[in-house]
């Protein structure tokens, strides 16, 4: 497959660019921050994301979405990314929607894909345990109990955990901690008895939560995929997230870097533009090729995920190496080349240093995924 | 959502096609020999009225593959080439790939004049020049770096006169690759000494057999002697060797470096069979528990290894970009730039990989067997990448200037 955006994706992108610069700026996340608002994100915002087709950027035209598919879902991330847009499109339209697509039965679809795409419903996966990404790390348990299970344990780093209407919960039904096999993935109502949610503010003003279980009934039905076998589900789950986090760390890379570059034509010091000098200009000329690279990497992966290409999680995860270290690279260059204003709170570059930070660290940093793909490499 | 046109599905079908019978021709047409990376420049082929073939299979291979006109898959046909669409070219890439052929021809005449010939050539020239290239009958050397003259090129000093009949060139190159070698050379001289620097600057073509020609091989750190200090003594230039307009060669000089600087960055990311470091270290160094022995080793070795795939998909990108019609020429230094600087990390790592193995200059390795001087002598030939067609800090300037429009670059 070409790596070029068709005219429908290309469209795409630029409605979203400027729905997003002109409905969710950097300014509305700082406002969001500052009032510690409870939600995390505007809700009117999702709505109309949802009424652009955004929410259902995943589900099929014939379940009730746009069916952009992943190439889409990507885009939608980078503008994200650029604009600093707080919304449950991670959560819920990706990761959530991605869970239910490779492995809800047909009645969870049809009870829930229609109502995510209208922006009804918002879901979040509570899978991580540890403070370092590792899904399979899994110690909470599911006990038979009735047509369903019990579960008890806790989950960290869970996203929009605070908000969600379910929560999708990985579990232990066999096998030893750390094991693939025996691990089973449900869908937890958050209201439901025993299922304690505590939001823990972040250092980039995003959402996440600690969630608890205690004695949490679920039935039968609201097992998601086949008993055991949820670990091959919540991977490609995953790296639906990866991919499509590159691709906001593209945007919050591409973003930075344009402004930094901006600052350089703009900032005189010793009676000339800052920008006409060479150490600085080649700082900017290298930052600028390490941009192009993550470019390629992100629209490969995400059309992986699009083709059901057996490379996906090798592309997923050089998506998210790359473009991890590179965002680390690209907001600290411009804290770094905007000198003393770049590390103040009323000016916007600190904002896209720590969402860079947080969300290379979400879903496994570039030595996590170094590790992966030098395993799915045989070495 | 996203479907192709009934157009689209017919040139879908009709690529098809040509990779099924690609892939037949080169499975029924290159020899075994041939499917194996060249060991080293030496064992290229890079053709001349001078070149004595390594093997018959070199000789074959680059026979048949001219007569179908892909020494040059994209150059037309009249001019030799094989009039392939950059899909198809893409396509034959690939399938050569795939069976681990190599190039049948290593020229500076495809990679560098070819290009420029095709934009700024007229009917003559092309039609002299372009088809000798294809077939590998005229080796060509790169007559632009001088003495005083490097990363500031267009302060050269070599001078053409004119003579009312022809040029009369006088003056000295250096770094000249294979000068001792080729057949003709493709030279920037000063036509216009009051002018401005860049506007005074001519681009000629000359036989090296001329009279007043004479070269002198400069010694590598690697030992190897590819490139020579070159002599223009009242050297006579018919007049129609000149390319394209007088003074205007500083704009055809910089043409050809974009296709250079590709083609330098894109070296051994092409799918020319050169096998992953990781499956290198693999091999040499082991594997414990599945992951390689030397773990800080492997965490190097899997960082290099993540840039230089996402390079490769940054070269299929603006490929791809290009043949959609949304080309940005500027990438050429982004590619020169980090294909090199990558390409010398990976020697680096080859080098710390095989160890003290790797240091063996002289004889045979009484450990392996091995024969020696080949990896000492690559990785040094590796550091030669940042500097050659332009070094990396230019492609730095370079980026700056027209990519970023930074001030006073
Ligand atoms: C293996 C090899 C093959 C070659 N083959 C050919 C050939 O076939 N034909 C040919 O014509 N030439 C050839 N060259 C020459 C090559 O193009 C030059 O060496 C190169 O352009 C650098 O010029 P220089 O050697 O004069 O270095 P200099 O220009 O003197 O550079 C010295 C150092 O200063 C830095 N520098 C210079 N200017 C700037 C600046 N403005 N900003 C920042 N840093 C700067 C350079 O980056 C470098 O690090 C070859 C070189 C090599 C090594």
């Amino acid at each position: 497959m070409a790596l070029v955006l068709t005219e429908d994706q290309q469209m795409l992108k630029d409605s979203v660019a400027a729905f997003l610069a002109d409905k969710a700026p950097v300014a509305q996340l700082r406002a969001l921050r500052d009032s510690a608002d409870a939600t995390g994100f505007s809700r009117d915002l999702w709505r109309e994301m949802a009424a652009m087709g955004l929410a259902g950027v995943l589900v099929p035209e014939a379940e009730g979405g746009s069916g952009f598919g992943y190439v889409g879902a990507g885009l939608a991330q980078e503008q994200i990314g650029r604009n600093l847009s707080a919304s449950p499109m991670l959560s819920t339209a990706i990761l959530g929607v991605t869970a239910l697509l490779r492995g809800g039965s047909n009645a969870q679809r049809q009870a829930l894909l229609p109502k995510i795409a209208a922006g009804d419903m918002l879901l979040a996966l509570a899978a991580d345990e540890l403070a370092r990404h590792n899904p399979t790390r899994v110690s909470t348990l599911a006990t038979p109990s009735g047509n369903g299970f019990l579960l008890n344990g806790a989950k960290a780093f869970v996203l929009d955990g605070h908000v969600a209407d379910k929560l999708i919960v990985s579990a232990r039904t066999s096998g030893a901690e750390g094991a693939r096999e025996g691990i089973t993935l449900f869908l937890v109502d958050r209201a439901a008895a025993g299922v304690e949610v505590s939001r823990t503010v972040m250092v980039d003003s995003r959402n996440a939560a600690h969630v608890s279980l205690d004695d949490v009934q679920v039935a039968g039905e609201d097992v998601l995929g086949p008993v055991d076998g949820g670990h091959a589900i919540l991977e490609r789950v995953l790296d639906a997230g990866r991919a499509c986090l590159a691709a906001e760390m593209l945007g919050v890379a591409a973003e930075s870097f344009d402004r930094t570059v901006e600052y350089l034509k703009q900032r005189e010091q010793f009676g000339v533009l800052i920008g006409s000098f060479q150490a600085l200009q080649h700082r900017a000329a290298h930052l600028f090729c390490e941009v192009e690279l993550v470019k390629s990497v992100v629209l490969r992966a995400l059309q992986a995920l699009d083709a059901d290409d057996p490379r996906a999680p090798a592309f997923a995860s050089l998506a998210k190496a790359k473009a991890g270290e590179v965002v680390r690279l690209a907001t600290n260059e411009a804290v770094q080349l905007h000198g003393g204003i770049g590390m103040t709170d009323d000016f916007d570059v600190g904002f896209f240093m720590k969402r860079a930070r947080a969300a290379a660290e979400t879903f496994g940093d570039i030595a996590f995924h170094g590790d992966r793909l030098a395993r799915l490499g045989g070495y | 959502m996203v479907e192709g046109t009934a157009g689209d599905r017919a040139e879908e079908s009709s690529l098809e096609a040509f990779r099924a019978e690609t892939r037949a021709w080169l499975e029924a047409n290159c020899p075994p020999e041939m499917r194996q990376p060249a060991a080293g420049d030496d064992d290229m082929c890079w053709g001349g009225r001078r070149w004595v073939f390594r093997s018959e299979a070199q000789k074959v291979w680059l026979e048949r593959m001219a007569a179908r006109g892909w020494t040059v898959p994209e150059w037309p046909r009249e001019y030799g080439g094989g009039g392939l669409s950059k899909a198809e070219a893409k396509i034959l890439q690939a399938e050569m790939a795939r069976l681990g052929c190599r190039s049948p021809l290593s020229s500076f005449g495809i990679w560098m004049l070819g290009p420029a010939l095709l934009k700024y050539g007229n009917e003559a020239q092309k039609r002299e020049h372009l088809p000798r290239i294809a077939r590998g009958e005229i080796r060509w050397c790169q007559g632009y770096s001088e003495p005083g003259a490097g990363s500031d090129l267009a302060g050269l000093k070599t001078r053409a006169e004119d003579m009312g009949d022809h040029y009369l060139v006088n003056g000295q190159k250096i770094w000249t690759s294979y000068a001792d070698q080729a057949d003709w050379i493709f030279c920037l001289v000063r036509t216009d000494a009051q002018a401005p620097k860049h506007l005074g600057i001519s681009f000629l073509l000359f036989d090296m057999a001329s009279p007043g020609v004479s070269t002198s091989p400069i010694k590598l750190i690697s030992g190897y002697s590819p490139f020579c200090q070159t002599f223009f003594d009242n050297v006579k230039v018919p007049k129609e060797n000149l390319v394209g307009t007088l003074n205007k060669g500083w704009d055809i000089a910089k043409y050809l470096l974009t296709h250079e600087r590709e083609m330098i960055g894109g070296m051994g990311f092409s799918g020319d069979g050169r096998e992953a470091l990781s499956q290198i270290a693999a091999r040499e160094i082991g594997l414990e528990n599945g992951a390689l022995a030397d773990s800080g080793l492997r965490t190097d070795i899997v960082r290099h290894e993540i840039d230089a795939w996402a390079f490769a998909l940054t070269m299929e990108r603006v490929l791809d970009e290009a043949k959609a019609g949304q080309g940005t020429g500027a990438l050429s230094s982004m590619l020169k730039y980090y294909g090199t600087e990558l390409n010398k990390r990976r020697n680096e790592l080859l080098m710390s990989v095989l160890g003290s193995d790797s240091l063996i200059w002289e004889g045979d390795n009484p450990r392996t067997g091995g024969k020696a001087g080949e990896r000492p002598k690559a990785w040094l030939r590796s550091r030669a990448n940042s500097i050659e067609g332009g070094t990396s800090e230019v492609q730095l300037n370079i980026i700056a200037k027209r990519v970023l429009q930074l001030p006073g670059a």
